[in-house]
C-alpha cells in the first residue's frame, strides 16, 4: 500500500496547481490522472498539439519536485476504508493511503439526446477537441459545431487549426444572452481577446440542432434557427450542452454537493474533515479559476493559512467571471426535449425514450427497462433522464468506474 | 512511430496517438457494436462514455485514453 | 366497504406470484408497494431446487417445475433461462455431499447427474483445474426477477390493481396507508419481504444481506449457474460472515457474481471488504473473472426465518392477515408454490403440497409476542 500525505485526484489546471503549492511544504504528494498526461480537458497533450506555455512550464516544475509522484491512466475505483482508496493502471490496481485529500476531478460535457445522436460522426463539442488532440484527423473534413457555452468556440478554433471546414457554429443561447456576455467580458481583457480571437464567422445564436442525418454514419444535420430549418451536410457534428461537474467521488467520499457541484468554503474544504475539492468539480469556472483554486486548495492542505489566503482576491476576481458565464449560458426548454420516441436515451443498453416514457423514477426505470445499467454507470444517460425527467440518480457505488475484478480483490483486506 | 494492428490492419502513428484516433486512421473511426448491432465511434473524448471500448491484446479498454503502443492488437468487434 | 377481495402488500416476486394466483381463481387483488428497494430487484434470478429438508425440496420443486410450464408464456425481457446448475466439489468430501444430494434429488424424480473431472472441465472450460467433479441439476434455471413480477401482475389484466403507497399498519384483513386512510379486504397477504417486520415486528424474521456484482458484457464464458457445494455448509449454517461460489452468466452475456452473506446490521451500503472477499472466492473458481471488468456492485437483504424455510399461511393472531414472508435466497425459486400454497389456505381448496412445514403456527414466539 501507498502512503501519502496529500493525495490529489485530476492532473488538470486545478490539480496541478495544487500539487505545486503543496510541494514546498515537503509533503509527500500523489497526484492521479485517468488521462496518458496531465493536463486535464483543456491542456490536453497530443501528437499535434502545441500545449500552452503555462501548461509546459507547470509539467516541468512538477517534475523538477522529488516529493510529487505523478501516476497517469490511473482511475479511482473504490473506498477501501477510512482516508484509503483503491485505484487502477492498466497494469495493476493498489491502494493508496492518505492524511490529506484534494478532489480536482473536473467537469464533463453534458449530452443530450436527439434524432441520430448516435452515428458515427457524432461526437461531444469538448469531445471532438479531445479526439483532434488525440490525433483523430480532421483535415477537409465539414464539420458543424453546436450546443451551449464558450467550449463550441475552443472547438471550433481547434477543428479549424487542423484543416477542418467548420461550417457553422450554433449556439441554443439567444443573441441577447450571448451579446450581453461578450459586452461583459471587458472586465477580464484576456478572456476579451480570447474570444476575439476564437470567435468564428460561422457562429450563430439561437441556433440549434434538431436531428442528424445519416443511415450508418453521419451525413447531414438538420438545424433550425429562430423560426428557419434547414439541413447541411457534414462529416462530424460536435454537439455539447455546456458543463456538469463530475462529482461521484465526492459523493461516495460523503463530501456536501449543491447544484451538482462540490461545495467548499474559502479554504477550498469540502464538509468533510481533511478533503478539499478545487476547479470546475466545485463548479464551472475556466481555467483561471481552477489554477487559483487549485493553489488555495494545496496551501490549506499543507497547513499554509496565509500563503492561501493570499490568493482569495484573485479567485474572487475569476469567481465573478464564472458567474457571468453561467448566467449567460443557461438551457432553454426546447433543447432539453429533441428526442423523439425513438431516439435512444441510453447509449450503453440502446434504451429509448418511448420506453423511459412512463417510468417514474431513475431506479424504476432501470429496473425496467435497463437504463443506467450499462459500462458508463449511467453518467451519460443521467444528465439526459435529469433533463427530460427529472430523475435524480442515487449515491455512486464501487467500482466507481468499470474496473478489473483482478484490482477489486484488494479490497480484501485479511486484517 | 509505433505501428498496432486494428481489426487484423496494421497501421503506423505519430507517438502519442490515442488508439481512438488510430481507429479514424484506420478506418471508419467505430470502436464497437452497440447491443442493437448498431456500429458505435467514441462520443466524450475524455473516459465517460464508454463507447469507446475496445479490447486491447485481449483486455478491454477506452481508446480514447489509450496511447498507441509497439505491437498493440485491437479488436473493434471481439 | 371493501377496497377489493384481497390486498397484496408487496409486489415483490412473492407479492406478484400471489396476486397472480388469486386472480386466476377469480379473486380482485389491489396490490400495494412502496417501491422501496428489496430483494426482488437485487437478487440473482436464480431458479435452484435446494434439498437442506425435505419441505424446501418439495416446495423448490414444485416451484421450478411451474416456472418451466410458464417460460414459453413469458416474455423475453424475464429472460427465462433453462441453464442448469453445477454444484462443485473441491475435493472428496463435497464429492460425498453431491453424491447424497444426487440420490435425493433423483428420488424425487429430479433430472441430475453426477459429474466427474473430466467431463466438468468439458462442460466448463473456464472453471480453475483440479475440482472433483460437480452436480448437474438440469432442471434449474435463472430469469430476471423485476419483469417476472411484472409479468405476473400483468397477466390477468383488471383483476389485479396496482397501487404505489406505504402500508403503516395492518389489523387483520385491514390495512392503513401512511397517509392515513384504511383500506379493507376479505383477506390481506403480507409479502414484502424484509419490511414485513415493521408491519409484524413478532415475526422471526432476521435481514442475511448479500453481495452482488455484475461484469460487462463479454462472449459466452460459462453455460451453467456455477456453485459451490460450500454454499450449502457456510449460507444456511454459519452466523458470522461468509462468502460463496455462485456466478451466472446472463443472457446479456454479463457474468453475475455472488454470493455473500452477513447477518450483522450494517445497513444497505456495498461493504469494500466483503466485496473484495467474495471476488476473491469467485476468482478462486474462474480465474479469467480477474481480468474481465466489473461495472456494478450493490447489496440486498433477504429475509430470513430461523429454520430457513418460509412462513405461508395465516397469521396466528390476526384472522385475516395471512403471510407469505421469510424466503431467504429462494423467494424467485419457490415463488409459483408459495402462491398456490397460500391460494389453497385462503380460499380452502386443495394444496399442492402439504401445508404444515411453512405453517406460521411453528414459532410460538408470534403469539408469545403479539
Amino acid at each position: 500500500m501507498n502512503q501519502v500525505d496529500l493525495l490529489i485526484i485530476g492532473a488538470g489546471p486545478a490539480g496541478m496547481a495544487a500539487a505545486l503549492a503543496a510541494a514546498p511544504s515537503g509533503a509527500s504528494i500523489a497526484l492521479l490522472d485517468d488521462n496518458p498526461l496531465p493536463g486535464g480537458q483543456i491542456w490536453r497533450d497530443g501528437p499535434n498539439t502545441e500545449l500552452a506555455p503555462q501548461a509546459r512550464q507547470m509539467r516541468a516544475q512538477l517534475a523538477g519536485w522529488p516529493n510529487i509522484r505523478l501516476h497517469s491512466a490511473t482511475k479511482v475505483i473504490a473506498l477501501a476504508s477510512p482516508h484509503t482508496l483503491l485505484v487502477e493502471d492498466p497494469e495493476q490496481g493498489w491502494l493508496i493511503h492518505y492524511q490529506k485529500l484534494i478532489l480536482c476531478t473536473g467537469a464533463r460535457e453534458l449530452l443530450l439526446p436527439f434524432p441520430g445522436w448516435t452515428l458515427p460522426g457524432v461526437t461531444g463539442a469538448g469531445g471532438l477537441q479531445a479526439l483532434i488532440k488525440g490525433g483523430v484527423p480532421v483535415k477537409g473534413e465539414r464539420v458543424v459545431i453546436a450546443g451551449s457555452g464558450p467550449l463550441l468556440l475552443a472547438s471550433a478554433a481547434t477543428a479549424n487549426a487542423k484543416g477542418a471546414q467548420v461550417l457553422r457554429v450554433a449556439e441554443q443561447a439567444s443573441l441577447k444572452a450571448v451579446a450581453g456576455f461578450a459586452a461583459s467580458l471587458w472586465a477580464w481583457p484576456n478572456k476579451a481577446l480570447q474570444a476575439l480571437q476564437l470567435f468564428d464567422s460561422h457562429y450563430r445564436s439561437a441556433s440549434h440542432v434538431i436531428a442528424a442525418l445519416g443511415t450508418d454514419r453521419l451525413e447531414g444535420v438538420r438545424i433550425q434557427t429562430g423560426k428557419r430549418v434547414e439541413e447541411i451536410p457534414c462529416d462530424r457534428l460536435a454537439c455539447g450542452f455546456g458543463l456538469v461537474p463530475n462529482t461521484e467521488l465526492a459523493q461516495a467520499l460523503g463530501c456536501h454537493l449543491e447544484k451538482h457541484a462540490i461545495v467548499v468554503d474559502t479554504w477550498q474544504a469540502t464538509r468533510l474533515a481533511h478533503h478539499y475539492a478545487a476547479g470546475e468539480c466545485t463548479g464551472f469556472g475556466g481555467s483561471e479559476l481552477a489554477l487559483v483554486e487549485g493553489a488555495i486548495a494545496g496551501h490549506a492542505a499543507v497547513g499554509q493559512p496565509q500563503q492561501a489566503q493570499a490568493l482569495w482576491p484573485q479567485r474572487q476576481r475569476w469567481q465573478r467571471f464564472a458567474d457571468r458565464l453561467n448566467q449567460a449560458f443557461v438551457l432553454t426548454e426546447k433543447v432539453r426535449n429533441l428526442a423523439r420516441p425513438d431516439t435512444l436515451v441510453c447509449r450503453c443498453e440502446d434504451v429509448s425514450h418511448a420506453a423511459l416514457a412512463g417510468q417514474t423514477s431513475w431506479t424504476q426505470a432501470k429496473l425496467a427497462t435497463r437504463c443506467g445499467m450499462g459500462a458508463c454507470q449511467g453518467r451519460i444517460c443521467s444528465g439526459a433522464t435529469q433533463a427530460l425527467f427529472g430523475w435524480e440518480p442515487p449515491a455512486p457505488r464501487p467500482p466507481f468506474s468499470p474496473a478489473r475484478i483482478a484490482t477489486l480483490l484488494q479490497l480484501d483486506q485479511a486484517d | 512511430m509505433p505501428e498496432l494492428n486494428i481489426d487484423g490492419r496494421a497501421l503506423q502513428v505519430a507517438p502519442g496517438t490515442t488508439v481512438a484516433a488510430a481507429l479514424s486512421l484506420a478506418g471508419d473511426g467505430c470502436s464497437r457494436t452497440s447491443v442493437t448491432g448498431q456500429r458505435r465511434a467514441p462520443l466524450c473524448g475524455m473516459g465517460i462514455c464508454q463507447e469507446c471500448r475496445v479490447n486491447i491484446d485481449g483486455l478491454r479498454r477506452l481508446a480514447c485514453q489509450t496511447l498507441c503502443r509497439e505491437g498493440m492488437q485491437v479488436e473493434t468487434r471481439p | 366497504m371493501n377496497t377489493a377481495d384481497v390486498i397484496v402488500i408487496g409486489a415483490g416476486i412473492i407479492g406478484a406470484a400471489c396476486a397472480d394466483e388469486l386472480a386466476s381463481q377469480g379473486l380482485d387483488v389491489l396490490v400495494i408497494d412502496s417501491q422501496r428497494p428489496a430483494a426482488t430487484a437485487a437478487g440473482m434470478g436464480h431458479l435452484v431446487v435446494l434439498d437442506d429438508n425435505p419441505a424446501e425440496l418439495a416446495l423448490g420443486d414444485y416451484s421450478v417445475r411451474t416456472w418451466r410450464e410458464w417460460a414459453p408464456h413469458m416474455p423475453e425481457d424475464c429472460a427465462v433461462r433453462n441453464n442448469g446448475t453445477l454444484w462443485l466439489a473441491c475435493n472428496a468430501d463435497e464429492m460425498a455431499v453431491a453424491e447424497s444430494k444426487h440420490n435425493t434429488l433423483r428420488e424425487h424424480g429430479l433430472a441430475c447427474e453426477l459429474i466427474g473431472a473430466q467431463a466438468l472441465a468439458d462442460l466448463e472450460p473456464t472453471l480453475r483445474q483440479g475440482l472433483y467433479g460437480a452436480l448437474k441439476v438440469s432442471g434449474d434455471g435463472v430469469l430476471y426477477a423485476p419483469n417476472a413480477a411484472r409479468w405476473l401482475l400483468q397477466r390477468h389484466g383488471a383483476w389485479i390493481t396496482r397501487r404505489h403507497a406505504h402500508v403503516s399498519e395492518v389489523q387483520g384483513n385491514r390495512v392503513r396507508l401512511a397517509d392515513g386512510e384504511w383500506l379493507g379486504a376479505t383477506a390481506v397477504v403480507l409479502a414484502n419481504g424484509i419490511y414485513a417486520r415493521e408491519l409484524c415486528p413478532e415475526l422471526p424474521l432476521q435481514a442475511k444481506k448479500g453481495h452482488l456484482l455484475i461484469t460487462d458484457r463479454y462472449p459466452a464464458q460459462i453455460h451453467h449457474t456455477l456453485v459451490e457445494l460450500g454454499y450449502v455448509t457456510s449460507a444456511h449454517n454459519s452466523q458470522g460472515p461468509s462468502v460463496a461460489f455462485n456466478v451466472q452468466q446472463r443472457p446479456t452475456g454479463q457474468l453475475f457474481v455472488g454470493s455473500s452473506r452477513q447477518f450483522d446490521n450494517q445497513g444497505p451500503g456495498v461493504e469494500a471488504w466483503m466485496l473484495g472477499r467474495m471476488l476473491k472466492r469467485a476468482t478462486d473458481f474462474l480465474p479469467a473473472l480477474g481480468q474481465m471488468n466489473a461495472i456494478r456492485s450493490w447489496t440486498g437483504l433477504r429475509a430470513a426465518s430461523p429454520d430457513g424455510l418460509p412462513l405461508i399461511g395465516e397469521h396466528p393472531e390476526q384472522p385475516g392477515l395471512w403471510l407469505a414472508v421469510g424466503h431467504e435466497g429462494l423467494g424467485v425459486t419457490t415463488a409459483p408454490g408459495t402462491a398456490r400454497l397460500l391460494a389453497a389456505q385462503l380460499l380452502r381448496t386443495t394444496s399442492p403440497l402439504a401445508p404444515e412445514p411453512y405453517s406460521p403456527k411453528r414459532f410460538p414466539g408470534i403469539s408469545a409476542h403479539a
